[in-house]
């Protein structure tokens, strides 16, 4: 899986595309693997893009926000559209991870 | 690694002229030569050597001759590939030769460019053939651990549903080929009530069906000590952490049921909220309890809500696989999609409203390809 990702001083934002399920959460996984070895204080995941996500994603998400803890960082989410915030919700995974509505807030949040 | 290749003939010279006209190959570390004289001593070094990657044998020979030595050697190793050299001209022999699986021919005088070309064409197709072996087995193991995950998961869903006068229950659901992590649970507790549960799982395989298994046996266990869904939720989450759960969760909504008043008493780890259906067909969301999935966030403190079903009421617990069914237009079948089918078909028993759901699922994703479990459990009150 391809992620885009920029760096801005010790924060990443990644854009992950697309479907985010079972059928790729294995991919997911290493690519925020590679990303989250490169970031120093705060990796925020982009969902502008991001189509639909499963529990498998949520899972990678899970094992992401684990990762990122255990190295004194965290994670972030933005630009999440209503069907996949709603998940969140109900999945209650908004209580672990903070989710924002623009990539400039949430850039302002982690780096406050 | 060089390529083993045993060459098989009567005549000596052989010997020396292969390893002089094969020298490059052989000192660059390709090639690798076995000699035999005939049939019974080829299959001799075969039996006691099996890193032979291919025959390249003569027709005539005594003891036995390269035909007969051609049908042995599936018996011996049914990967190896053998290359036929016989007399210029002697289709007759060819062609046996061809029909008893030789891979190739090469004819006497031996051209050895041109050996080296059909040596070469034949161990290139003997590693596409172990490569596609390869594949296969591992598409074996893999079917093998999702069979094992798959019979897992159907023997923890009970086959028998508590009803009473009162009230009735039923729980079905629909695996996805490629397994996914849903269960359900009806237990009876003290004073006539019900325990119900539906969850799913995130993973697959086989770690997940173990986890479904733990969280199962978990609740059960939990689900007799406690009434309240909430403590029980909150008692199941510790428990799950006590375990390495590598990141796996179970999103879980437990219920508690008590026939006499009808109180429907829930608590939602992550889980989709309940819906409710009346006896008109008219149906709402129950409200979430705003708890995280189980095997997330240890200490997590589940709250329960109560809502009480009038007689006629129908509560359809179900998984992300019903609400999240597509169609062939990349559409979901959605909560809108249950609550205009039940305002349709009004809900009579628990059983053929759990039924329905799933043809209305099935029959709204059409031959849509299946990615998730899809389980529906009901509560009537009669």
């Amino acid at each position: 899986m391809e992620i885009n990702t920029e760096k801005d001083g010790g924060t990443v934002v990644a854009t992950p595309t697309g479907r985010l399920d079972g059928s790729n959460a294995r991919e997911f996984q290493d690519a925020l693997d590679s990303v989250v070895q490169d970031t120093e204080r705060a990796l925020i995941l982009d969902f502008e893009q991001v189509s639909y996500i499963s529990s498998a994603g949520l899972r990678v998400l899970l094992v992401t926000a684990k990762t990122l803890q255990g190295n004194g960082a965290e994670l972030a989410l933005c630009s999440l559209d209503d069907p996949i915030r709603e998940v969140f919700g109900i999945s209650g995974f908004d209580s672990i991870i903070p989710i924002h509505s623009s990539r400039a807030e949430a850039i302002a949040a982690v780096q406050g | 690694m060089p390529y083993r290749i045993l060459v098989v003939d009567d005549e000596p010279d052989l010997e020396p002229l292969m390893l002089q006209r094969m020298r490059r190959q052989i000192r660059a570390g390709r090639y690798e030569f076995v000699f035999a004289g005939n049939g019974v001593e080829a299959l001799e070094k075969l039996a006691a050597d099996d890193t032979i990657d291919m025959v390249l044998s003569d027709i005539n020979m005594p003891q036995m001759d390269g035909l007969t030595l051609l049908e042995q050697i599936p018996d011996v190793n049914p990967n190896l590939r053998a290359v036929i050299i016989s007399a210029y001209g002697d289709m007759q022999n060819i062609r046996t030769a061809m029909n008893r699986g030789a891979f190739d021919f090469v004819t006497k005088p031996v051209d050895f460019d041109d050996l080296q070309v059909t040596v070469d064409r034949t161990l290139k197709h003997i590693e596409e053939w172990r490569a596609a072996l390869d594949s296969r087995d591992k598409l074996v193991a893999l079917q093998n651990e999702l069979d094992v995950a798959s019979k897992m998961q159907q023997s923890i869903l009970p086959t028998a549903f508590p009803r009473s006068g009162d009230y009735e229950t039923f729980g079905t659901m629909h695996p996805a080929l490629d397994v996914g992590g849903d269960f359900f649970d009806v237990v009876r507790l003290q004073e006539g009530w019900i325990g119900l549960a539906i969850a799913d799982v995130s993973g697959k395989g086989v770690p997940a069906a173990l986890f479904m298994m733990s969280s199962r046996t978990l609740l059960k266990g939990t689900a007799i000590s406690y009434n309240d869904p909430g403590t029980v939720l909150s008692e199941v989450n510790g428990l799950l952490q006590e375990d390495e759960t590598d990141g796996m969760f179970v999103t879980m909504l437990y219920a508690v049921y008590n026939p006499e008043t009808g109180a429907f008493t829930y608590a939602s780890g992550g889980h989709d909220a309940p819906l409710l259906v009346r006896a008109d067909g008219s149906s709402e969301l129950l409200s979430l309890t705003g708890g995280i999935a189980l095997g997330v966030l240890p200490g997590f403190d589940y709250q329960q809500t109560t809502y009480h079903l009038e007689p006629g009421d129908t509560i359809v617990l179900y998984t992300d696989g019903v609400t999240e069914a597509m169609n062939h237009d990349n559409r979901l079948f959605g909560i809108t999609g249950l609550q205009e089918y039940f305002a349709a078909a009004p809900p009579s028993d628990a059983e053929s409203t759990g039924m329905r759901v799933m043809e209305a699922v099935a029959s709204f994703a059409g031959d849509a390809p299946q990615s998730d479990d899809i389980t529906c459990l009901t509560l009537r009150r009669s």
